[in-house]
């Protein structure tokens, strides 16, 4: 298991390359890649502010309820922080299990616990002003069927 | 003493990312309560606290959670990762 929370870019076909290889129990590999969109338009930037310590946390305990549910063989979980521009890969999520279904539903409740308990908070910067992301309703909802 | 932590609009609402207090509060509502009377920049940041989350030493709680044994305080609006 891997968590890196980290305001530097990644790799995402580097880190995908060899995830989850080698070993004679794993049948499926999945992995996510989030990217900064432009709902609205005119969006210059992005910020993403985190809490120390417990965005870590956080994010490893999600990753061992994810190993533990699912069974899994690995996962691997990074995060951005600070400033990013549209089209940046803000995040990414990798899942290595037995079966598809298995690394599919891992990957989803990882995405839908890192966006409701994971303590990030998202600001749109544009050329009309700076604007707090709210958290949707939805995502609150997503929880429910984990 | 206690650490209290505001991150996002809170943060920016009260002036500052984290400030050491003497309290006696006895819940998060407690502290909360003290906060709002302080100033009116803490007011407008806890004015509607169901659009808040608390977290006590970096785990996610409830503002009706006791203090004792408590080092960290951290208030947040809710969460947008991902």
């Amino acid at each position: 298991m891997q968590v890196r929370v980290q305001s530097a870019p990644f790799d995402y076909g580097a880190e995908c390359a060899g995830f989850g290889l080698g070993g004679a129990d794993v049948g499926a590999v999945v992995t996510f890649l989030g990217v900064v969109r432009d709902d609205r338009g005119g969006l210059s930037r992005m910020e993403i502010e985190h809490y120390p310590g417990m965005t870590e946390k956080a994010i490893a305990a999600m990753a061992d309820e994810a190993t533990r549910r699912w069974s899994l063989a690995d996962v691997l979980v990074i995060h951005r922080h600070g400033p990013l521009q549209p089209g940046e890969a803000i995040m990414m999520v990798a899942t290595a299990a037995r079966h598809r279904k298995a690394a599919f539903e891992a990957a989803e409740f990882l995405m839908d616990y890192l966006k409701s308990r994971a303590p990030f908070w998202k600001k749109e910067i544009g050329a009309d002003g700076a604007e707090w992301v709210a958290a949707k309703d939805e995502d609150e909802d997503a929880l429910g069927r984990w | 003493m206690i650490d209290v932590l505001y991150f996002a609009w809170v943060r920016e609402r009260i002036g500052l990312p984290r400030e050491r207090l003497e309290t006696s509060a006895a819940t998060v509502a407690d502290l909360v309560a003290e906060l709002k009377a302080r100033e009116d920049r803490y007011a407008a940041a806890f004015a509607d606290v169901s659009a808040l989350r608390v977290a006590l030493d970096q785990e996610l709680s409830s503002f009706a959670a006791p203090l004792a044994g408590v080092r960290e305080v951290a208030f947040f609006p809710p969460m947008t990762g991902g």
